[in-house]
């Protein structure tokens, strides 16, 4: 066979293999991010079949809508005041963030001693991550009843050890400790996962000599530690940084859902849970895109920041 | 003389290394303390549910609460049957789940070799277009995959449940760099044999690459079992719910009352053992698979 019909034949066996694969990147992956920036540009609500859609075309309309201001009464008032109150939501709810990541390193770091029935414990550690879901939800749901849950019962017995009667706060149901709950909740789904996991890797992948050529040059733990260890995991910590804010800024949906229907008062609601009911309950189709795609750009621009800045901390 | 000498040094040397031993010893007993306190918060609340699955009615809304039930009643497992259609949420996730892994498996795997090992034109330009989309958040791609499926007539189908889903980004990515790991010595032994493009996929790259088959298979089983927001999308109807769905529809049915705890824990555990029975069970592979992946699943 001259070589011509043989590449020309491995193109075609190349297009039978990728096929399926292909069909499915265009219909469901890029075609709908196409459409999807489309659709923010329109007035577009859910109709009946076979309509399906009725679109006004409204240029930046809905762009102002959601992050323009207007006078009245001489003062500048958001054109979407949800939009704001979502977006600051979402951003608290990312605090927990450098929490979590702090935490799965110091379990990775005492995960790495040697010591028996490690692999145990980091069964037990990752359960949360492996029955991630409503499940779970429902579960600390239960945990955080005012007054028979898990928590508030502990704290209860706590007070009676000092003949103190505690009532603890309504978790869910209050505006101040809606979103520290879920944080909570947060840090303990999160803590043992594959952040810890990573960490044990990254870990475990640098040379003993290194430490045992800074014992003989008298250093302390500590020491070790920042010198040593920190820089050698750094690109996992930067990975861990990225991938962590990307995924904060699109979570929140189903604590939302299951534990608080976005409450009390929209204090429980992020950005994903404000696009799903724009899409499911307003089916106002074109304005959820428009979120979703304010939401890539800024989850674009921060990933951009994250790696400038992070190339200049990470040692490789 | 010189014996003591040589005796004082020795016995310096061993002082220090008993010392050291102790602080190894330390530090082991510390590392063991906060890995039991931490374990015991991580599954406090795993021992929560079981305990309050299986307590009477009163029993749930008592204060301060008893950790061991008494009596222990397995009413709760028996009820969560009746009263909605949890055996049918459990067929659903199950058929969805395998459904969606073979394919994901299967189209990743196929597309995986393409970009690694076959050569077409186009070929570097196209997978860089399938990285870019891999940045996009879900809620973008959410809102037209949605109106298609209102468009196709799908809602409420195990189409809309499955077909969007067979196919990743993530999962191609990751055998293509895998394949790509694997030497190209064995194919060419094969070629000159007159292996088939076909033959070598099959018999060669496939067995070679059982570690990261797996995980990719074990990581797309959990992700589609626990998936809420997709099937809550495009199903209306207790007949195509998944167990996600399903258990948010006890929360419906106890709208306007105090839902009965020890029925939504019993449904909780039921819907979650199959997960982690099948994670206890290929533990190993989930450890080397994050590190092979190093993505968050």
């Amino acid at each position: 066979m001259n070589p011509i019909k043989a590449k020309n034949r491995e193109a075609l066996i190349a297009l039978l293999f990728l096929l399926p694969n292909l069909l499915g990147f265009l219909i469901f992956d890029s075609i709908p991010v196409l459409t999807s920036l489309v659709l923010s540009f329109f007035d577009a609500r859910l109709a009946p079949w076979p309509q399906v859609l009725t679109a006004k075309f409204v240029g930046f309309g809905n762009f102002i809508r959601l992050l323009g201001f207007q006078l009245k009464d001489a003062s500048w008032v958001p054109n979407d005041p949800k939009f704001w109150r979502f977006t600051g939501n979402t951003l608290f709810l990312m605090m927990v963030i450098p929490l979590q990541i702090f935490g799965s390193l110091i379990l990775a770091l005492i995960m790495n001693k040697k010591l028996r029935g490690v692999v145990a414990f980091r069964t037990i550690y990752f359960l949360p991550t492996i029955a991630n879901g409503v499940a779970i939800y429902l579960l600390w749901q239960w945990v955080y009843n005012p007054n028979f849950g898990l928590l508030n019962s502990m704290i209860a017995k706590a007070g009676d050890i000092f003949n103190v009667r505690i009532q603890g706060p309504h978790w869910l149901s209050s505006e101040v400790w809606a979103k520290p709950s879920l944080m909570l909740m947060g840090l303990w789904i999160v803590l043992g996962g594959h952040n810890a996991i990573l960490y044990l890797a990254a870990l475990q992948n640098i040379p003993k000599d290194f430490y045992d050529a800074s014992s003989i040059d008298g250093a302390s733990p500590w020491h070790k530690f920042w010198y040593i260890t920190w820089p050698m995991i750094s690109p996992t910590t930067f990975f861990i940084t990225v991938m962590s804010v990307i995924f904060g800024f699109q979570s929140g949906f189903m604590q939302a859902y299951i534990m608080t229907r976005g409450g009390p008062n929209g204090a429980t609601t992020t950005l994903e849970y404000y696009i799903f009911k724009n899409l499911y309950e307003w089916h106002h189709v074109g304005y959820a895109a428009t979120v979703a795609w304010f939401l890539f750009i800024v989850i674009f621009m921060i990933t951009l920041f994250n790696w400038r800045f992070g190339g200049k901390v990470v040692h490789y | 003389m010189r014996a003591d000498k040589e005796q004082g040094v020795s016995e310096i040397l061993l002082r220090s290394k008993r010392k050291r031993a102790r602080k190894e010893l330390l530090l082991k007993t510390a590392a063991y303390f906060f890995l039991t306190l931490g374990g015991i918060s991580m599954i406090l609340p795993f021992l929560w549910m079981i305990s309050t699955s299986l307590k009477e009615a009163q029993a749930i809304y008592t204060f301060p609460p008893k950790w061991i039930p008494d009596p222990v009643i397995f009413e709760a497992y028996i009820k969560v049957w009746k009263i909605v259609p949890f055996a049918r949420f459990y067929f659903n996730s199950i058929f969805v789940a395998f459904c969606v892994t073979a394919g994901q498996v299967m189209t990743s795997a196929f597309a995986g070799y393409a970009f690694s090992r076959l050569r077409f034109p186009g070929r570097d330009k196209l997978f860089f277009a399938y990285l870019a989309t891999m940045m996009i958040p879900y809620s973008v791609i959410l809102v037209p995959v949605y109106i298609l499926m209102v468009y196709f007539r799908w809602i409420d189908s195990y189409k809309a449940l499955i077909l969007p889903a067979m196919f990743t980004a993530y999962g191609t990515f990751m055998l293509r760099q895998f394949f790509m790991s694997i030497p190209r010595d064995l194919e060419d032994a094969a070629r000159i044999d007159g292996c088939s493009l076909f033959g070598i996929f099959w018999k060669i790259i496939l067995p070679l690459s059982k570690p990261a088959l797996a995980t990719l298979t074990m990581f797309t089983f959990m992700a589609s079992w626990n998936n809420f927001m997709w099937p809550l999308l495009v199903t209306n109807s207790t007949e195509k719910a998944t167990l996600p769905v399903g258990l948010s529809y006890f929360q419906e049915v106890y709208q306007y009352t105090q839902p009965d705890w020890s029925l939504l824990m019993a449904g909780s555990l039921l819907a979650v053992l199959p997960v982690i029975i099948v994670f206890v069970f290929n533990q190993r592979f989930f450890v080397e698979g994050i590190k092979l992946t190093g993505i968050k699943g």
